[in-house]
């Protein structure tokens, strides 16, 4: 392995991944093999943060940044002047082999620009999985990208070898794929996800008759879609996002602020800030649905479109259904504790344990690490003293902000400011 | 009248000390490890010398009171040596013993709460160090990586790296307690390892590590500047992530 060469390359090719912001390891059940090299076995390990604050779990690179295609959106488009580079297969094997012996990574993360056709790119990609695989008995983690149009058979080979499958949708809307991404469909996406989804349930079922059956994409599917770049509103990828959980068991989708790139009048313009805010406020509703028990359509309608950003979507709901409030904490069940602004579900786990034992006051919910700032509006327990006034949502929300500071308190002025 | 009970500062002499505590029928004790032992001024004071089936008794004694999972938490809570954890944990276990149910989780009690709250102190340790230890491969082979890690974390991470690297020689080594544990191909085993006078533990000296163990490093710190998104800069998130105080041996940070 030629160091300057690979130097080179590595420079370029992960510097055209790193817009992919999954860098999950986690969800999968890989256990080392013979004294192979490596275990998946466990959750997730970040081994280092970014300066902007983003895990690094996985060796993050593409194959190549050669593309045919030419989507706006992408740094990796045809028309971008770039420097472009290949990795060969043996390449990526060293270096992910020789990052996970020291302790660097949890595994590879292959994506890939196309070249010449899906099944040339998508049959490279499967072949750098095999040879760690089978060749290197490693057992540590990998996530191949699926290549829209890829041929089933290739998919199904893909999912043997890799413990995560995943295919960015990008683009919430089928109006905002046209416009900016006019060689691609949306059906050539939906393709290959719905073969792994089909594959995955039909080697669990075998799995349940002939414990030899193998591993089929243990850490499931997941995709991507980027915010702020083609106008559509938070309810628009929020409900995109569901259909997607809904009908294709996606482990995952994250939301990926769109970093401008290119001078293209169709995209916001080099130099205009990163939604991040926004885009946290979307993992906040993502997390509400899969973890605190929310329905889509009770956070985002046709009544509320956007999300707050000034407050969390939880508080917001909270706000606009005051007549399910207060909450009695000693006797309320496990789906509306969930529900109280404040409260996260590690709260609700040390409420429900130690309410067992005696009624709790607010000392005690102080203790366990209960928000009392936000949650004292919501919620009654052992104490005489609770919140008497009969207060609007304005009311609310107003003495909330009053007496909180957020992270993203500059960042919110700023953002406030451009609508103001 | 307060009785002081002086252990090794191993947890077996911790769980001894316990047992003596139940054994003599004492009203007040205090548990402290021998390293801060300081004669009190009134009271008395004794030597508790570890037997493990003392320290087996009262860890059985436990066991049936509670799930594993709680039962770990006593033994991470132990691990944090944070100075009242010996106190926390032995009030704790007063607690769990004089109560006929299962008491371990009632986080309404100041002590359950505490040894939660100290779990999760060294738990957030011993993930830090399975993230942060990065190897460097000596002369002889041998994948080597040093750590100065808050708590005392090894005896939790050992597991962890050994079925992960079951096919090349690693050591971890605690510089702050001087001992590291070791895999030959084998199985784990704890050393303690005199330094030369001027070995340098966050430097890579080309006397003893492989040549090619420089070019992996400066390939690992041009992938972590290579996938930084520089618009998205966020340093006060970074270090809530990677405290500063790791970073004298992780080499993307130097």
């Amino acid at each position: 392995m030629s160091f300057e060469r690979v130097q080179e390359k590595l420079n370029i090719l992960a510097d055209a991944a790193k817009y992919d912001v999954s860098c999950s390891s986690s969800g999968s059940n890989r256990a080392n093999t013979n004294k192979g090299l490596g275990d998946a076995s466990n959750s997730g390990i970040c081994h280092t943060y970014t300066e902007d604050g983003r895990c690094v779990s996985l060796l993050k690179i593409l194959l190549t940044n050669h593309c045919i295609f030419d989507c706006a959106y992408c740094v990796t488009r045809k028309s971008n002047d770039i420097k472009r580079a290949a990795f060969q297969v043996q390449e990526v094997v060293d270096l992910t082999i020789n990052f996970y012996r020291r302790n660097y990574i949890e595994g590879l993360f292959l994506s890939s620009g196309i070249f010449k056709s899906a099944d040339y790119t998508m049959e490279r990609l499967v072949a750098v999985a095999k040879k760690l695989r089978l060749e290197e008995n490693f057992n540590g983690y990998i996530h191949l990208k699926s290549i829209p149009g890829a041929s089933d058979e290739l998919m199904r080979e893909a999912g043997l070898y890799a413990d995560r499958l995943s295919v960015n949708i990008e683009i919430p809307t089928a109006e905002g794929l046209k416009l900016l991404a006019p060689d691609k469909n949306r059906a050539d996406f939906i393709k290959p996800m719905e073969k792994v989804k089909n594959e995955i349930i039909q080697y669990k079922s075998e799995k349940k008759l002939i414990k030899s059956t193998p591993k089929y994409a243990p850490a499931g599917q997941s995709t991507q879609m980027i915010v702020g770049a083609s106008g559509e509103n938070d309810m628009q990828i929020m409900y995109t996002s569901n259909y997607f959980y809904k009908n294709f068991n996606l482990k995952r989708v994250y939301y990926s602020g769109y970093v401008p790139i290119s001078y293209d009048t169709r995209l916001p313009q080099i130099g205009t800030p990163v939604p991040m805010l926004r885009e946290n406020r979307l993992y906040q509703t993502d997390w509400l649905l899969r973890f605190y028990g929310f329905n889509i359509e009770e956070i985002l309608n046709e009544q509320n479109q956007h999300l707050d950003l000034d407050i969390d979507p939880k508080l917001g709901w909270a706000l606009r259904n005051l007549h399910e409030f207060p909450v009695d904490v000693n006797k309320a069940d496990k789906r509306m504790l969930a529900r109280i602004p404040g409260l996260g579900m590690k709260s609700v786990f040390k409420i429900l344990h130690a309410r067992r034992y005696r009624q709790l006051n607010w000392d005690h919910l102080k203790a366990i690490g209960v928000s009392l700032n936000r949650a004292k509006y919501f919620m009654i327990c052992a104490s005489n003293q609770f919140e008497s006034r009969d207060l609007t949502a304005e009311k609310i929300k107003g003495l909330i902000l009053q007496n909180s500071k957020s992270k993203y308190t500059n960042m919110l002025s700023n953002q406030l400011n451009l609508f103001g | 009248m307060e009785t002081t009970l002086i252990y090794d500062s191993s947890f077996d002499g911790f769980l001894t000390a316990v047992f003596t505590a139940y054994e003599m029928k004492l009203k007040t004790v205090v548990i402290v490890n021998q390293q801060r032992f300081q004669q009190p001024l009134f009271g008395s004071y004794e030597t508790v010398i570890t037997d493990q089936e003392k320290a087996n008794r009262v860890w059985i004694g436990l066991k049936k009171k509670m799930t594993a999972n709680e039962l770990r938490r006593f033994y991470y809570a132990f691990l944090s040596e944070n100075p009242t954890a010996e106190h926390t944990i032995y009030q704790a276990i007063l607690y769990v013993f004089a109560s006929k149910t299962n008491v371990a989780s009632d986080f309404s009690n100041a002590h359950i709460l505490e040894v939660a709250k100290l779990t999760k102190n060294v738990g957030r340790e011993k993930h830090r160090m399975e993230a942060f230890v990065r190897f460097k491969l000596t002369k002889d082979g041998i994948y080597f990586a040093n750590i100065e890690p808050d708590f005392n974390v090894l005896p939790l991470i050992k597991r962890h790296f050994e079925r992960r690297y079951a096919d090349q020689k690693w050591l971890i080594y605690d510089l702050k307690r001087k001992y590291g544990i070791y895999y030959d191909l084998k199985q784990v085993e704890l050393i303690t390892l005199e330094f030369d006078s001027n070995f340098d533990p966050s430097k890579t000296s080309s006397d003893l590590f492989a040549a090619i163990e420089l070019e992996f490093q400066q390939l690992w710190n041009d992938y972590f500047k290579s996938t930084n998104i520089p618009s998205r800069k966020n340093m006060k998130l970074h270090i809530q992530h990677v405290p500063k105080r790791y970073w004298k041996y992780l080499s993307e940070k130097q």
